[in-house]
C-alpha cells in the first residue's frame, strides 16, 4: 500500500504532498523532512530504495525536483518506481514539458491526476489517455475562464 | 440582487488567485510567514462572502497554504460548503480541500453524509467520481456505516470508472465497519471477473489488502486468483495477484505446488523487472512454505538465485539491492544455494551505495558456518578499518558482533579469536557501541567458562592500556569497554597473572575522569582483586605484598571517596574503611584473607532474560483473588456512622465494583512487576537460583575444558586475531588427518562388529570440533518454566477486524444499513459491545431484557421463514431484499445470529472447502464424495513422513495426493467441527446469561467467562494395551452423515492413536476388525471382507500416531462391540518378531449423534409434534455444577444446549440417520432429572443409559 506521494524540489520546499493514511499535520512537516533528507543526501549512484522506520521510500529525481513515494513493506519496490514514471509523464502529457512552476500553479489539476492513478492507496490506473480524460473533460467545463500563466519554463528531463 | 453578483465578480477580479499566492510566496522569501498570515487574513475576508466562486478561490488558496504545513481547520466549515457547491469546478476544490484536510476527528463530517450521499447518486459520473475519491481520504465509521449501501450500489454502475472507484474505497469502508464485509464481498468477488480490467484491477488491489492481513478467509479464491494470474496481461494486477498468492501459500502447501511452473514460466519469461521481482519473491515464499528439502524444487530455488545473480550484477543500483534483499530471504531456508554465491556478496561489500553495503551485511550474517567465520569476519574487519563514515562503521561493528554471537555462539570454534576481536573492535574511533562489545566482553567471559583465563588476561591488558581508550574525548562511547574489563578482572581475578599490577592499573587518578557507572565498578572490582591479591600473599611468610596492596588502597581510595557521583563515593567510602580496618588487622598479622574472600564468594550464572516471566503459577495459587475480602456493601452500610470521622468514597454498586478493580488490580500488578524489576533485592522465584549455592562448590564436575595444545593459552600482548585464523586453519588440517585415521580404525571395527551407530558420513563443516570444548553455560530458567509465549498480535490492528469467515452464507440481520428512520436506541455505534452490556445494568435492566428477548424471537421466527426461502434461490441480493429492515443491529446480536444461522449451511461451506480440494489435487477426484471417503478409508492417514520415507514407489504418488487432499479435507472439517464446538459452548452460555435474569456478574464485565473452569475431558478411552503397544481410541469423533441415504446406512469414522511404548521400532502394523452384520470396515476395492487395513505408518520408539478408520452402519439404535486384532513387526537391531494384540470396539449409541444446535422455537416445535416418544431418567447424588454437568453432556454425548434457565436446561442432538433427540434436564440438590424424548424409543433407552453410565463413573 502506498502510505503517501511528496514532489519535493531540491531546497527541501514540498510541491505536492498526498496522504493516503491519516497523518496528523504536525507530523506531516516532520515526515516530510526527514523523507526529503534522505532522499537528497543520495548520490547518483545509490539505489532508489530507502527503509525508513516501519516503511519504505521510494524515489526519482526529474532535474530539481523528486518524487518521493512512502510505501508499507509488503509494496512492489520496483512497480512503485514504475509508477512514479508513469506520473510524471502523465503531468507530462498534460502540461506538455511539466515543470515545477507547472506543479505549483496547476496543483488542484496535479491531484486530480494523482487521485485518477492512485485511490486510498492503491494503483487505479496506469493507462495515460484515461487518467487524463476526466481532466480534460474538467478542463472543458470550467468555461476556459482561467488561462495558462505564461511564467517561463524550466523543464524538467525525462 | 444583480448588483451584487456584479460588485461580486468586481471584487474577484482583485482577488488574489491560487498563481497569485503561489507568485507572492516565492516573492517574499524573507518574510514568507508574515507574508502568509495577511494571505490568510485575506482568506478569511473572502470566506466571508456570500459568493460562492470567492469562497471557492480561498478553499482553493487554502489547500496549498496546509500543503505548507498551516493548520486550515478553522475553515472545516467552509469547505463543507464549497462541496456542496452545485457547480462542478467548484465541488471539486471543495473535495480536495476536504480529502486533504479533513479526518475523522473532524467534526464537521458528519454534516457531510448528506451531501455525499447525493453526489454519490449524481448523474454526472465525475459527480460520483469526486465525492468517491474524496471519501476515501476521509471516510468515518460513521460514514462507512451509513454510506456503505450507496457505495455498493456503485459497485455495479453502468460506467467503470465509477465501479472501479466505488470496489476501492469499499477497502477503506471495511476498516471502519468491518461488519459491511460480508454483505459486500460477494458483490466485491464478482467484480474479479469485470468485463473492464480496471474494475478488475480494483478488485485484486482489495482483495488482496484484505487478504494479506487475514489469509485463511481468502484461501477458497485461490482458483479464481489462479485464473486471473494465467490470463491477465496486466502486471500491474499480476504483481498483486502473486503477491496474494505468496500471503496464502503457507496456508495451503499444495497451493504452492500447484503455482511453481506458472511461476517459473513468467520468471523465464517476463521482461519486467518488477513482475520479476514480484515471481522470484512468491517462489521463494512458496518455496518456504513447501516443507523443506523437496529434492524436485531445487530446480526452482537454483533458477531463482541465477535470476537474483543477475539482478545483483546488474548495473542498475536498484536491481542489485532488490537481488540482496530477495537473496536475504532465500538464505533463510536454503543457505546452501545462497553460499555458494559468496564471491558475488562479498564484492558488494565494496559498493559505492550504502544501502547495498547494508544489505549485503545482512547477507553475510546469514551465510556464515563454522567453516567459514573467521574468514568473513577477516574480511569484515579490514572492511571496519578503511571504512568512511562512522554510521556505517558501526553498522560493520554490530553485524561482526551479530554474525558472532547468532544462536548462542553457534559458529564460533575457537573463543580466543573472538575474545581478540573483541578488543580489535575496541581501537574503533568514535564508534557509538562500547556498550555493545562491552556486553559482549561479559556474556562471553561469564558463559564460556574455558575462556576465562584468556579474557581475564586480555582484560587486564585493555585494562593497563586503559589511556588509549580515553585519551580522546571524541572516542567517549569505547570507554564501556572499560567496564566490561574491570568487571571481568574483578570477578574472575583468580585466572590473573599479576594481579597487584591490575590493581595499580584499575586506581590509577586518570580513572576519576571517567563516566560514574564505571568508576563505581573499578572501585568494587578493585576490591575483589584486593582480595585476591590478599589471598595470593597469605602463604607468605613476608608479608609486605599484602600490607603494600592495602597501602595502594589506602592511598588512592579517597580520590574516588570524593567523587562527585554518588555510586562511586558510596562504594569507595565503604571499602576504605574496609580496607583500613584490614590493614589494623595486618600489622598484628592476623590471617584475614578468607574473612575477605568470603566478601565476594559464591558464583553468578547468567539469568535468561525472561526467566522471571517464565515462572509458573504454583498450582492453588490465584494470582488475581482477594487475599483479604473485600468490603462487601452490607458491612460498608452497617459501618456507615464510622464515616463520620473519614470521607468516605461514593460507594459503587457491587458489580460495578468489581470491573474497576479488575482494571486497578491490573495496573497494580503492572506496577508492581515494575518495582521489583528495579529492585536488586527482590528475589526472583526461581527455584534453581538456590541450586546455584549448592552446586557452587561442584564446579568442577561440570565436564569442562579439554585444552587443545595447539593453541598457547596464552598470547604476549595484544594478539592479532589473524594469528588464530592461521593456527585454526593448521588445527583443522591436523583434525582432519587424525579423522581420517579414526575413520580406519573405524571401518575396521565396523568390519568386525554391526556397529551402526558409528556413522561415518563424509566430513561436512558441522564435524569441524570446536578448538576448546566449550561448555556455553545455558541461561538459568525456571524449573518447569512455561512454554514461550507468542507474542499476541496488535490489538489495535484495525485489520484484526476484518478476520471474519467470508464462506458462510450471509445471516438475515447482516446486511448493510440502508437508510431509514432509525429508533434513537439503535444509533448506537456497532463497536460498542460493552456499553450494551452496561445499559443493561440499568434499573430498566429487566423490561429491555423482556424486550430483547421478544425482539429475538420475531426474528428467529423470520429467520427460519427466510431459510426457506434462502433454500430455493441461495443467490438472491440480499440487500435488496427490503423486507427485514434491521439498520443497526448491536454487534452482540448479529454474531448470535450468525452463529445460529450457521449449522445448516455448513454443508455448502464444506462444498466450497472440498472445491478448492478438488481444484488443488491434480489426481482425478471422484465425484461422489463417498466414494471419495472409501479412497480415504483405504489409507485414512497418510503420515507426513510417508512420501519421504518411500520414494521409491512412484506408482504410488498419484494415489497418495488424493489420500493426502482427502485427509486435508477432514482435517478441515474437524477443524470446523471443532469450531462449531467452541462457538455453541459461547452460546450456550450467552443462553445461561439471558436465563438466570438478573445481577451476574460475568455478564457485567462485557465478557462471558466461565465461573469455574470445566475440568478437563477426553474421549479417548484405552482400546487395548500390551508391552508393546498402547491403543486409544476416541468413539467416533466424527460421523459421516450421507443425508438422504439412509438405506445405506451411514459411516461412522474412529481415530485409534497408537503410541509406541517399547524401545524398538514397530512396522507392518495391519489393523483388523471381525465385520458384524450391521457393521463393516470399510476395506479398499478389490480385498476380501476378511483383509486386514495397513496403518499407514511406522512407530519408532516413544512415538504416537493416529489413524482413522471408516466403518459402515447399518442400524445405530443398538450399541455395538466388534472384535479386532492388531498386528504388527517388533523390530530390534538384530531381530524382529511378530506380535498382536486383541481390542474391542465399542460403538455406543451416543457415538452416532451429531451435536446438532438447534433453536428454542424449532424445538418447541418438535415437542409439540407429538411424534416423539418419551423416557426419563435419574440421577441421585451427582455433586456437579450445573454447567459442568451440561458440559459433560454436550461433550460425551454430543448434545447441545438450547435453553437454560437457571437450574432447568433443555439440550438437542440429532443421529446421523436423522432420529431427534430433546432433552429436559433439571437440577435440584444432587438429584438430576432427565427427561427425554426421541422418535426412535430403542436408540433413547441406549442412550439415556450411556449417560447414565457417564454420570456413575464420576
Amino acid at each position: 500500500m502506498i502510505k503517501f506521494v511528496l514532489m519535493v524540489n531540491q531546497q527541501g520546499q514540498t510541491r505536492l504532498s498526498k496522504y493516503y493514511e491519516p497523518v496528523e499535520l504536525s507530523k506531516r512537516a516532520a515526515l516530510e523532512a526527514v523523507a526529503v533528507r534522505c532522499c537528497l543526501s543520495r548520490g547518483k549512484h545509490q539505489c532508489s530504495f530507502v527503509e525508513y522506520k516501519d516503511f519504505k521510500l521510494v524515489y526519482r529525481q526529474y532535474a530539481a525536483l523528486y518524487v518521493v513515494v512512502g510505501v508499507t513493506d509488503s509494496e512492489n519496490e520496483l512497480s512503485i518506481y514504475e509508477l512514479i514514471q508513469n506520473f510524471v509523464e502523465v503531468l507530462d502529457k498534460y502540461f506538455s514539458r511539466v515543470s515545477e512552476l507547472d506543479i505549483m500553479f496547476n496543483l488542484d489539476s496535479v491531484h486530480i491526476i494523482l487521485d485518477e492513478m492512485i485511490q486510498n492507496g492503491h494503483i487505479v490506473e496506469t493507462n495515460k489517455s484515461r487518467i487524463l480524460a476526466p481532466l480534460t473533460a474538467i478542463d472543458k467545463m470550467a468555461d476556459g475562464s482561467e488561462t495558462t500563466p505564461d511564467t517561463p519554463r524550466f523543464a524538467i528531463k525525462l | 440582487m444583480a448588483l451584487k453578483i456584479v460588485k461580486g465578480s468586481i471584487d474577484r477580479m482583485f482577488d488574489k488567485n491560487l498563481q497569485d499566492l503561489v507568485r507572492g510566496i516565492r516573492n517574499h522569501k524573507e518574510d514568507e510567514a508574515k507574508y502568509i498570515s495577511t494571505c490568510i487574513d485575506e482568506i478569511k475576508q473572502e470566506l466571508k462572502q456570500d459568493n460562492i466562486a470567492v469562497k471557492a478561490n480561498a478553499v482553493c488558496k487554502l489547500t496549498y497554504l496546509q500543503m505548507l504545513g498551516y493548520d486550515v481547520s478553522w475553515a472545516a466549515f467552509n469547505i463543507v460548503e464549497v462541496m456542496s457547491s452545485s457547480k462542478f469546478t467548484y465541488k471539486r476544490i471543495g473535495y480536495l480541500a476536504a480529502s486533504q484536510c479533513f479526518h475523522e476527528s473532524t467534526d464537521v463530517i458528519m454534516l457531510t453524509t448528506n451531501q455525499i450521499r447525493k453526489d454519490l447518486s449524481s448523474p454526472n459520473q465525475y459527480d460520483t467520481g469526486v465525492a468517491l475519491t474524496g471519501l476515501s481520504c476521509f471516510v468515518t465509521p460513521d460514514l462507512a456505516r451509513d454510506l456503505a449501501n450507496d457505495i455498493m450500489t456503485l459497485m455495479s454502475h453502468t460506467k467503470p470508472y465509477i465501479r472501479k472507484k466505488a470496489v476501492l474505497i469499499m477497502y477503506k469502508v471495511f476498516l471502519k465497519y468491518p461488519e459491511s464485509l460480508r454483505p459486500a464481498f460477494p458483490r466485491l468477488k464478482e467484480k474479479l471477473e469485470d468485463p473492464d480490467p480496471g474494475v478488475q484491477s480494483a478488485a485484486v488491489n482489495v482483495i488482496c489488502e484484505l487478504a494479506r492481513r487475514n489469509p485463511k478467509n481468502y484461501l477458497s479464491l485461490a482458483p479464481l486468483f489462479f485464473k486471473l494470474m494465467t490470463s491477465s496481461t496486466n502486471n500491474w494486477v499480476l504483481i498483486k495477484i502473486i503477491k496474494l498468492f505468496g500471503a496464502l501459500t503457507p496456508l495451503e502447501p499444495r497451493l504452492g505446488k500447484k503455482l511453481i511452473e506458472p511461476l517459473t514460466n513468467l520468471i523465464h519469461s517476463t521482461s519486467a523487472m518488477s513482475l520479476l521481482y514480484e515471481c522470484v519473491n512468491t517462489v521463494i515464499a512458496v518455496l518456504i512454505s513447501l516443507s523443506s528439502g523437496m529434492p524436485n524444487h531445487s530446480a526452482s530455488i537454483q533458477l531463482c538465485v541465477q535470476k537474483l545473480r543477475i539482478l545483483i550484477e546488474d548495473s542498475d543500483q536498484n536491481l542489485k539491492y532488490l537481488g540482496l534483499l530477495a537473496m536475504s530471504k532465500i538464505l533463510k531456508t536454503h543457505p546452501k544455494s545462497v553460499q555458494s554465491h559468496k564471491d558475488l556478496i562479498l564484492q558488494c561489500l565494496d559498493d559505492k551505495d550504502e544501502s547495498i553495503r547494508l544489505r549485503a551485511l545482512d547477507l553475510l550474517y546469514g551465510m556464515v558456518s563454522k567453516k567459514n567465520l573467521m574468514e568473513i569476519v577477516k574480511k569484515l574487519m579490514l572492511h571496519v578499518d578503511k571504512a568512511e563514515g562512522t554510521t556505517y562503521r558501526d553498522e560493520l561493528l554490530t553485524k561482526i558482533i551479530d554474525i558472532c554471537s547468532q544462536s548462542n555462539y553457534q559458529y564460533i570454534t575457537n573463543f580466543e579469536w573472538y575474545i581478540s576481536i573483541l578488543v580489535e573492535l575496541t581501537r574503533l574511533e568514535g564508534t557509538r557501541h562500547g556498550h555493545l562489545i562491552a556486553s559482549q566482553m561479559l556474556d562471553v567471559a561469564i558463559r564460556v567458562k574455558a575462556i576465562r583465563a584468556f579474557a581475564v588476561a586480555q582484560m587486564a591488558t585493555l585494562l593497563d592500556n586503559a589511556h588509549l581508550l580515553t585519551g580522546n574525548t571524541q572516542r567517549n562511547g569505547i570507554c564501556e569497554v572499560l567496564y566490561a574489563a574491570a568487571w571481568i578482572c574483578g570477578e574472575f581475578s583468580e585466572h590473573l597473572e599479576n594481579p597487584m599490577q591490575t590493581l595499580e592499573a584499575m586506581l590509577r587518578p586518570k580513572v576519576a575522569t571517567l563516566p560514574g557507572h564505571i568508576q563505581a565498578v573499578y572501585v568494587q572490582n578493585a576490591a575483589k582483586l584486593f582480595a585476591t591479591v590478599l589471598k595470593g600473599e597469605e602463604g607468605n611468610t613476608d608479608s609486605t605484598a599484602a600490607q603494600e596492596a592495602s597501602q595502594l588502597m589506602i592511598d588512592r581510595l579517597p580520590l574516588f571517596v570524593q567523587s562527585a557521583n554518588l555510586e562511586v563515593q558510596e562504594r569507595a567510602s565503604c571499602i576504605l574503611q574496609l580496607v583500613k580496618y584490614i590493614q589494623k588487622l595486618q600489622q598484628k598479622d592476623v590471617e584475614v584473607a578468607e574473612e575477605v574472600n568470603a566478601l565476594f564468594a559464591g558464583e553468578l550464572n547468567p539469568v535468561a532474560p525472561k526467566a522471571q516471566k517464565k515462572v509458573p503459577v504454583p498450582e492453588g495459587l490465584d494470582l488475581d483473588a482477594w487475599i483479604n475480602e473485600p468490603p462487601s456493601e452490607s458491612e460498608s452500610e452497617d459501618e456507615q456512622p464510622k464515616a463520620i470521622f473519614a470521607k468516605e468514597e461514593p460507594k459503587h454498586s457491587r458489580p460495578r465494583h468489581t470491573e474497576v478493580d479488575e482494571k486497578e488490580l491490573a495496573r497494580r500488578r503492572e506496577a508492581r512487576k515494575q518495582e521489583q524489576a528495579n529492585n536488586p533485592f527482590y528475589i526472583k522465584a526461581s527455584p534453581s537460583s538456590q541450586k546455584v549455592y549448592q552446586e557452587a562448590p561442584g564446579v568442577e564436575h561440570i565436564p569442562v575444558v579439554q585444552i587443545d595444545l595447539n593453541v598457547p593459552l596464552k598470547v604476549p600482548g595484544l594478539p592479532m586475531s589473524d594469528q588464530y585464523v592461521k593456527m585454526e586453519e593448521e588445527r583443522r588440517q591436523k583434525e582432519r588427518a587424525e579423522k581420517k585415521k579414526k575413520e580406519k580404525k573405524k571401518r575396521k571395527e565396523k568390519r568386525s562388529g554391526r556397529g551402526k551407530k558409528h556413522d561415518s558420513a563424509p566430513e561436512s563443516e558441522e564435524d569441524i570440533t570446536p578448538a576448546h570444548m566449550v561448555d556455553i553455560v545455558t541461561e538459568e530458567m525456571p524449573e518447569n518454566a512455561l512454554p514461550s509465549d507468542d507474542d499476541e498480535r496488535d490489538p489495535t490492528d484495525p485489520h484484526k477486524a476484518l478476520d471474519i469467515d467470508l464462506d458462510k452464507p450471509l445471516a438475515d440481520s447482516e446486511k448493510l444499513p440502508v437508510r431509514s428512520h432509525r429508533a434513537a436506541e439503535a444509533q448506537k455505534s456497532p463497536t460498542d459491545g460493552e456499553t450494551e452490556n452496561a445499559t443493561l445494568q440499568e434499573p430498566k435492566k429487566k423490561s429491555s431484557k423482556e424486550k430483547r428477548g421478544k425482539k429475538d424471537k420475531e426474528r428467529d421466527r423470520k429467520k427460519s421463514k427466510e431459510e426457506k426461502k434462502k433454500k430455493k434461490h441461495k443467490h438472491e441480493d440480499k440487500e435488496e431484499d427490503l423486507l427485514v429492515d434491521q439498520p443497526d443491529e448491536p454487534v452482540l446480536q448479529s454474531e448470535e445470529t450468525s452463529q445460529v444461522a450457521e449449522p445448516p449451511t455448513s454443508s455448502s461451506t464444506n462444498a466450497e472447502v472440498s472445491d478448492l480440494d478438488f481444484w488443488l489435487s491434480n489426481a482425478p477426484v471422484p465425484s461422489n464424495t463417498q466414494e471419495a471417503a472409501t479412497v480415504a478409508a483405504a489409507a485414512p492417514e497418510p503420515s507426513v513422513t510417508a512420501p519421504d520415507s518411500e520414494p521409491d514407489e512412484p506408482k504410488d504418488t498419484e494415489m497418495e495426493e488424493t489420500k493426502s487432499s482427502k485427509h486435508k479435507k477432514k482435517k478441515q472439517k474437524k477443524e470446523k467441527e471443532e469450531k462449531e464446538k467452541k462457538k455453541k459452548k459461547k452460546h450456550h452460555h450467552h443462553h445461561h446469561h439471558h436465563g438466570d435474569g438478573a445481577g451476574e456478574e460475568s455478564v457485567q464485565n462485557g465478557t462471558v467467562e466461565e465461573e469455574e473452569p470445566l475440568p478437563p475431558m477426553s474421549n479417548y478411552c484405552l482400546l487395548a494395551e500390551n508391552s508393546y503397544i498402547k491403543m486409544m481410541m476416541e468413539d467416533a469423533d466424527e460421523v459421516y452423515d450421507i443425508q438422504g441415504n439412509l438405506q445405506d446406512g451411514s459411516q461412522v469414522v474412529v481415530s485409534v492413536i497408537f503410541e509406541n511404548k517399547c524401545n524398538s521400532f514397530l512396522k507392518s502394523m495391519e489393523f483388523n476388525v471381525l465385520d458384524s452384520l450391521n457393521s463393516k470396515l470399510q476395506r479398499p476395492e478389490g480385498s476380501g471382507p476378511h483383509d486386514g487395513l495397513v496403518v499407514p505408518f511406522q512407530l519408532p520408539p516413544g512415538v504416537s500416531n493416529e489413524a482413522r478408520f471408516v466403518f459402515t452402519v447399518q442400524s445405530i439404535v443398538m450399541p455395538q462391540k466388534l472384535k479386532g486384532t492388531l498386528t504388527f513387526i517388533v523390530k530390534n537391531e538384530d531381530d524382529s518378531t511378530h506380535e498382536k494384540v486383541d481390542f474391542k470396539l465399542h460403538f455406543t449409541c451416543t457415538s452416532y449423534l451429531i451435536t446438532t444446535p438447534c433453536y428454542s422455537d424449532a424445538f418447541a416445535k418438535l415437542l409439540e409434534s407429538g411424534d416423539l416418544k418419551s423416557s426419563s431418567l435419574r440421577l441421585e447424588g451427582v455433586n456437579m455444577p450445573f454447567h459442568h454437568l451440561l458440559a459433560r453432556i454436550c461433550f460425551h454425548h454430543h448434545f447441545s444446549v438450547v435453553e437454560r434457565i437457571d437450574s432447568c436446561a433443555s439440550m438437542y442432538s440429532r443421529s446421523i440417520q436423522g432420529h431427534h433427540v430433546c432433552l429436559l434436564v433439571k437440577t435440584s440438590a444432587q438429584t438430576v432429572s432427565i427427561d427425554a424424548k426421541c422418535d426412535e424409543p430403542t436408540l433413547l433407552g441406549n442412550v439415556l443409559d450411556e449417560i447414565k453410565q457417564t454420570f456413575s463413573q464420576c
